[in-house]
């Protein structure tokens, strides 16, 4: 008897002993990952960084271009995403309960959701790229707004089904018609759980790398013309970060120390703003 | 006069209100038009492909941009190889993790550590690529590597995969990389699926006398089971599609090799770096054609796991 419940409690211990382990296993990548772009990242990073643009190898420069084209491709792919996302995910939380459309656009939104953003840049450069003759950074923002959308369709949707059902009947009783209720009372009952989706698809397209590859490309100088190859953070670094001289890969170094800061600081704000994590499966 | 004013009004709301539902129907609908566009311009681009190398593109391994020969052997290969051991790690991990989370960690430290584990999954890809290659590949290289070469390199059957030159990039290096990519994602799932098991169940199984790590085999695992394949689907899925990680330690050769020490290639990798540089019709294309190849992979694998996550969240439904 006695010998069972030993045995009992010791495989209990081990078991518990090793899942700790497996928490310090998780904490001790992130650790260290952020740790190595802080050696790295901050020596290079000094005022040179925001006010030059991309130098040629062996003289000194800063990112300025690269930064200037992330922001502006960014912001404007949650500009074109964001609506989209949030009018879809308006039908499938609030007209959604009949008919096939919304079972199916919910399926294959989450599918999208994780999909190969490699793909995507691919899709662009098929559709985009070659219809037009050349990169361009209009080019990256079509890719980047495509994955935007799945991130707040979901988050949308999420949020939408949180609001109960009795503010919805309360404005219906009033002689609300249905665009008002769900425009000015669902819809802003849920805008900051619905902010915090944009902010999370805003995190998660400023580092995506792979969808530029082949759309924006890149531009060594400082351009605005978004008709024209971008420059952007990303694809910089990784250009930077893979050439053999030491200047491009301290760039590099302080490029992705300031790409890693900016979005986990918007994944700490959003969820600050939002207690409940709204990409929930 | 007020009557005919009202019904105006009123007629005038009934159209607002068509208009709005029918904006969204067609913003939910363009979700739909966006996968058959992608799918399209997929096939569309790799019919040249697809028409000089037909079903032997996926099982040839020859790559030759200068004489036009292309397989996708060796990407589809290693794509498989570097996503599966990301799974063998991440899956113990990921499940200790969620464990620790949901029964053993002190109600104040909950919240912050799901945190900190889920900004393991918001640091870019590329950050992780060049850390890999610039921080842990000559760690790998020095002190892991030539261990795993006397070690395990002797063995037999297995040994072959641990012995091979100790370089640091290969395929060992990109799955272990992927690997710490893929378990927050894991792991988060894990932690909302083993939160909806009824306390109900829990509790009587406590009260029966369990260990808190029987109650997690017996019942919390079996209850939940599908929702954990589920689970381990979705960060497969994000595995097999991960591309800058990867393509900066895999070593991007088109070779077969049999230990995993040695480099390799990967679908996306190979995409990333040759892609914009491809020219010539039939190499684009072949490319494209790795694009759809891919594609079509990780669509059924997330496709899995959204179905088994959904049909747990339905049992949810009718249990509770």
């Amino acid at each position: 008897m006695f010998d069972l419940y030993l045995r009992r409690r010791i495989i209990n211990s081990i078991g518990l002993g090793v899942s700790v382990l497996a928490m310090l296993f998780g904490l001790f990548w992130l650790g260290w990952i952020l740790w190595t772009l802080l050696e790295h990242g901050l020596p290079g990073l000094g005022m040179h960084v925001f006010t030059q643009t991309t130098p040629p190898p062996g003289s000194s420069g800063g990112l300025i271009n690269a930064i200037f084209g992330s922001v502006m491709m960014v912001v404007i792919a949650t500009f074109i995403g964001t609506p989209i996302g949030i009018l879809a995910g308006t039908y499938l939380a609030e007209f959604g309960q009949r008919g096939w459309l919304a079972p199916v656009t919910r399926f294959i939104n989450d599918v999208l959701l994780s999909a190969p953003s490699i793909v995507i840049g691919l899709f662009v450069y098929e559709i985009y790229v070659v219809k037009v003759g050349h990169f361009s950074g209009w080019g990256g923002t079509l890719a980047l707004s495509i994955l935007v959308i799945p991130v707040v369709i979901r988050t949308t949707e999420n949020m939408l089904r949180l609001i109960p059902n009795s503010l919805r009947e309360a404005a219906a009783a009033l002689g609300t018609p249905q665009w008002k209720i769900i425009n000015f009372v669902t819809l802003r009952a849920a805008r900051a759980g619905i902010l915090t989706g944009v902010l999370l698809a805003v995190a998660r397209i400023s580092g995506e790398t792979a969808p530029l590859l082949f759309t924006a490309l890149n531009n060594q100088f400082w351009s605005t013309n978004m008709n024209q190859p971008m420059a952007n953070l990303p694809v910089v670094i990784f250009q930077f970060a893979m050439s053999p001289y030491a200047d491009w890969q301290s760039l590099a170094w302080a490029g992705a120390l300031l790409i890693t800061m900016s979005v986990l600081t918007l994944n700490i704000v959003a969820r600050i703003l939002f207690r409940q994590n709204p990409n929930s499966h | 006069m007020p009557n005919l004013l009202r019904e105006s009004l009123h007629k005038r709301q009934t159209v607002l209100d068509a208009s709005f539902r029918n904006l969204t129907r067609i913003a939910a609908f363009s979700v739909l038009a966006l996968l058959a566009a992608i799918i399209a311009s997929l096939v569309v681009g790799s019919m040249p492909a697809i028409h000089a190398f037909g079903f032997g593109f996926i099982t040839s391994p020859e790559w030759d941009p200068v004489n036009d020969q292309y397989g996708a052997l060796i990407p589809i290969v290693g794509t498989l190889i570097t996503s599966g051991i990301a799974l063998l790690i991440a899956i113990p991990v990921s499940l200790g993790i969620a464990i620790f989370l949901t029964e053993l960690s002190p109600g104040w430290l909950r919240r912050p550590l799901g945190i900190a584990i889920e900004l393991l999954a918001g640091i870019p890809s590329i950050i992780y690529g060049m850390w890999g290659l610039f921080v842990f590949a000559p760690l790998f290289a020095d002190h892991v590597e030539p261990w795993l070469n006397d070690h395990i390199g002797t063995w037999p059957f297995i040994g072959p995969f641990f012995s091979g030159p100790p370089m640091g990039i290969g395929m060992l290096t990109a799955g272990i990389i992927l690997a710490i990519m893929v378990i927050p994602f894991i792991a988060s799932v894990m932690r909302d699926v083993f939160d909806v098991v009824p306390t109900m169940l829990k509790e009587s199984a406590y009260g029966l006398g369990a260990t808190t790590w029987e109650v997690m085999m017996n019942i919390v695992l079996p209850y939940t089971k599908i929702g954990v394949v589920g689970g381990i689907m979705l960060g497969l899925g994000r595995a097999l599609g991960e591309t800058m990680a990867v393509t900066f330690v895999i070593g991007n050769a088109h070779e077969l090799s049999q230990s995993l020490l040695m480099p390799g290639n990967s679908i996306s990798s190979a995409l990333a770096n040759e892609f914009a540089e491809a020219v010539g019709e039939l190499y684009t294309s072949s490319l494209i054609e790795l694009g759809l190849i891919l594609f079509f992979i990780t669509f059924v694998v997330l496709s899995l796991a959204r179905l088994m996550l959904h049909k747990l969240q339905k049992r949810e439904g009718h249990g509770a």
